[in-house]
């Protein structure tokens, strides 16, 4: 195999399987309950959905916080999904690390702005 | 080791043409690797969504661009186009719900046996490709 140790050494993480495995399993769990209220909130909302009834959804208080919770969620679900992904098809350490970056950053762009909407409702 | 040891041979990446194309995957194998391929899909078009949820939730003017961009298109994009990139978001975030949703019970059941395997498999495709169809029929306007 490749030359991996003393000065060569690629460092590239451990000890995160557990809290990562779990962390997918609560956050996905997290959003399919946060799926299943929208879902509740739209389907008895009586007539076609207008505006109002689909930003007034999001309007109150709880519900903001409930859906930066999910967002987050979210996010996280997605990295390690993602890591995953990368982990299993690209091998070279140095590209792998590029694409990890772009990933976190794509992220947290897009969790940055669904959090900026939610809070300007 | 000494010289007349045979060298193992190393296998390294998958090759996408010659080794993918070669492999007969079951059900439960379809469920998995479109349970990865979903979730791609969707990290991909994560700035759509938010993109969809801003327009739709921010004002009154926001929303009706939001829903002229289904009829009149965006920008350049044409309307069909806009349906059909949103009908492939809805049946990449129904397949994802619904194979993760078996993946959980798995988890808590311990249903690991491979009959198990294939029959929630079915369940899931059925499920998940019956409800885009009739989810991306009310989205083209077919009832």
């Amino acid at each position: 195999m490749s030359v991996n140790y003393g000065s060569k050494r690629v460092v590239t993480g451990a000890h995160y399987g557990l809290r990562d495995w779990l962390a997918q399993r609560v956050s996905a769990a997290l959003m399919a309950l946060f799926t299943l209220i929208v879902l509740l909130q739209v389907l008895l909302t009586s007539g076609p959905i207008g505006y109002e009834s689909w930003a007034g959804i999001f309007a109150a208080q709880w519900m903001k916080a409930l859906t930066f919770v999910v967002f987050v969620a979210l996010a996280y679900h997605a990295w390690i999904g993602m890591r995953d992904i990368w982990m299993d098809y690209v091998k070279p350490a140095g590209i792998r690390l590029v694409l990890h970056i772009v990933t976190i950053v794509w992220l947290v762009a897009c969790l940055g702005w669904a959090v900026q909407v939610l809070w300007s409702l | 080791m000494t010289e007349l040891t045979k060298k193992r041979p190393e296998f390294r990446n998958i090759n996408a043409f010659k080794d993918l194309t070669t492999y007969r995957l079951p059900l439960a194998g379809w469920v998995s690797i479109l349970h990865r391929a979903s979730g791609g899909l969707m990290f991909v078009l994560l700035p759509l969504i938010v993109w969809l949820f801003d327009t739709s939730v921010s004002s009154e003017i926001s929303f009706d661009r939001f829903s002229s961009a289904f009829s009149a298109g965006l920008g350049f994009v044409p309307g069909w186009f806009f349906k059909l990139v949103v009908l492939a978001l809805i049946w990449a975030y129904l397949h994802h719900l619904i194979a993760g949703v078996r993946h959980l019970y798995m988890d808590v059941a311990h249903a690991v046996s491979k009959e198990f395997g294939k029959s929630s498999a079915i369940v899931t495709l059925a499920l998940s490709i019956g409800l885009t169809l009739v989810l991306g029929a009310k989205l083209f306007g077919l009832y």
